[in-house]
């Protein structure tokens, strides 16, 4: 860690030969490189949808709680398939459903009137499909930390407030909810770290062809801090400029992991 | 109990479920069928036993390799990981040394920082050994984490302090008494640490992209996203192909079910 801060501050020479120490010019390029301005827009963005799978998860996750709910166990195993499927491979999936020509995602379109984009060539989606595809993969692992979390609530809480009259609105808004506090804060600070660093379905989802995503007409939407990094540093070598970049992630994921810890006091209440 | 809309959660699970199940459906009756009749529009369901497309795999990649080195680099991580995360916990929750808080304190920063801070400098480090597409490339850097430790210190603190202070009263080495006493207290802990680690290492992606590019010495994730380079149109074959390398976690994952949850819901309990 010690070695990729110095590094952030050396340029290789052009033969590979020993990095030369240039201050802070890769951070000056950093800041005026639109490359880098599209991936930090590109993974912000990303992250920030990418929460939305929280909610989803708390809604299955109330759902699966129901007393007398038969094939409980049945239900979790399917929801946490794809948590154990090689990302690689999820991406391989995804990108023959959201194929244009011969995807079944726009033949189910078609069938009633719509016509589908060409979902991961096509600038205005491409980013969006990433994010549904980060919201299925990791549903099931969240799913599993909700469910334990609603386990762990006294179910008299819920007899009373039963009796008081409260429905199953009321019941999840007041008992539910709050005391699952804890571990919607757990989820969205895994949730935001593990979106930050969003790299395999660049690389798998939107390239492919030719290997490089870089291809992709939609890469200035996707490119992600990550990817970039690692173009720089594995690609075109520029291992110094791949350095700052990674202490960019560093800054970011630190200071907005920081502003969660902050928030917390305002809305997680721990019994 | 009769409670309003059980009819409508029972859909939206049943909807679910179909979400999660849907894609890996589709990828398995794809990966039989021919490529004109999977790229046919209107699509059939129907198809048509080509098996031969999971021959195909085998022979356009190393397969039978990758898949060793892939287990193989599963089982030595996690094997390490075991030991050492659990010896260095053992260390924090237990022994009194000078540096004590300070070390741990490194530990829990290191927790914060992404990995990619340290793949160059690892990156360097194996390039200038000389092992580059090699086995131990994928494996050395694997063997200890900071997230392990941390997991299993806390493990460790929560332990009775009077099992040890009697093993150390009939004079047991700090080694045995790690051994003996501690790990089969631990097992919770280890097996959490286990899973998640396996389930991490077989999906690991951006690590073995960089360090083997001789398709031998790939493991499954990288030799699939190189399949798709060359390969990308003949969905068919990749659908067999990324059938075949998520198989193997998909089964431990059913046989050992019950683990994975715990494992999981466990280390969303600790933080």
């Amino acid at each position: 860690m010690v070695q990729t801060a110095y590094l952030s501050f050396t340029r290789s020479g052009p033969f590979g030969g020993a990095a030369n120490w240039v201050g802070a010019d890769n951070y000056r390029r950093l800041v005026a490189d639109p490359e880098v301005h599209h991936a930090l827009v590109n993974t912000l963005t990303y992250t920030a949808l990418g929460l939305l799978g929280v909610p989803v998860a708390i809604v299955f996750a109330t759902l699966l709680s129901r007393p007398g709910l038969r094939g409980v166990a049945v239900y979790r195993t399917l929801f946490f398939l794809p948590v154990v499927t090689t990302p690689v491979a999820v991406a391989m999936i995804w990108r023959w459903l959201y194929n244009g020509d011969f995807g079944i995602i726009n033949y189910l379109l078609s069938t009633v009137g719509v016509s589908g984009p060409h979902w991961i060539a096509d600038e205005r989606t491409a980013l969006y499909t990433m994010v549904v595809v980060g919201i299925w993969m990791s549903l099931g692992y969240n799913l599993v930390i909700f469910l334990a979390g609603i386990r762990a609530i006294p179910r008299h809480y819920y007899e009373a407030a039963a009796i008081d009259g409260a429905g199953p609105v009321a019941q999840f808004l007041r008992i539910t909810l709050p005391l699952l506090s804890p571990s919607v804060f757990f989820v969205s600070v895994v949730s935001v770290i593990g979106s930050l660093q969003l790299f395999d379905l660049v690389y798998v989802l939107l390239g492919g062809a030719g290997q490089s995503a870089r291809t992709n007409p939609a890469f200035p939407r996707t490119e992600t801090v990550v990817y970039l990094f690692y173009d720089r540093a594995f690609q075109t070598n520029e291992k110094g400029y791949a350095a700052a970049v990674a202490m960019v992630l560093l800054l970011l994921i630190v200071t907005l992991t920081g502003l969660q810890f902050r928030l917390q006091r305002l809305w997680v209440h721990y019994a | 109990m009769r409670r309003p809309g059980p009819l409508a959660a029972r859909t939206l699970l049943v909807l679910g479920a179909l979400a999660m199940v849907g894609p890996f459906v589709w990828q398995f009756l794809t990966s039989l069928k021919t490529l004109p009749h999977a790229t046919r529009v209107p699509p059939s369901i129907v198809p048509d036993g080509k098996w031969s497309n999971y021959t195909q795999v085998f022979r356009l990649l190393p397969f039978g390799q990758q898949f060793l080195n892939t287990v193989l680099m599963t089982a030595a991580r996690t094997l390490g990981q075991l030991l050492f995360c659990s010896m260095a916990a053992y260390a924090f929750a237990r022994l009194r040394f000078p540096g004590r808080g300070l070390l741990f304190g490194l530990f829990l920063s290191v927790l914060m920082v992404p990995p990619q801070l340290f793949i160059i400098p690892q990156y360097q480090i194996i390039a200038r050994l000389g092992w580059l597409n090699s086995l131990q490339a994928l494996i050395i850097p694997g063997l200890f984490s900071a997230f392990g430790t941390f997991l299993l210190r806390q493990f460790f603190l929560g332990l009775p302090a009077e099992l040890d202070e009697a093993a150390r009263l009939d004079g047991a080495s700090p080694l045995r008494i790690w051994w003996s006493v501690m790990l089969p207290l631990a097992r919770p802990g280890l097996v959490a640490l286990g899973i998640l680690t396996t389930l991490w290492s077989w999906n690991d992606f951006f690590w073995p992209l960089v360090v083997n590019n001789d398709p031998r010495k790939m493991t499954l994730s990288a030799g699939l996203a190189s399949l798709q380079g060359q390969f990308m149109t003949d969905y068919p074959v990749l659908m067999a192909g990324s059938l075949l390398a998520s198989l193997p976690v998909i089964a431990v994952f059913i046989v050992l079910q019950r683990q994975f949850v715990e494992g999981i819901a466990f280390t969303g309990s600790k933080n």
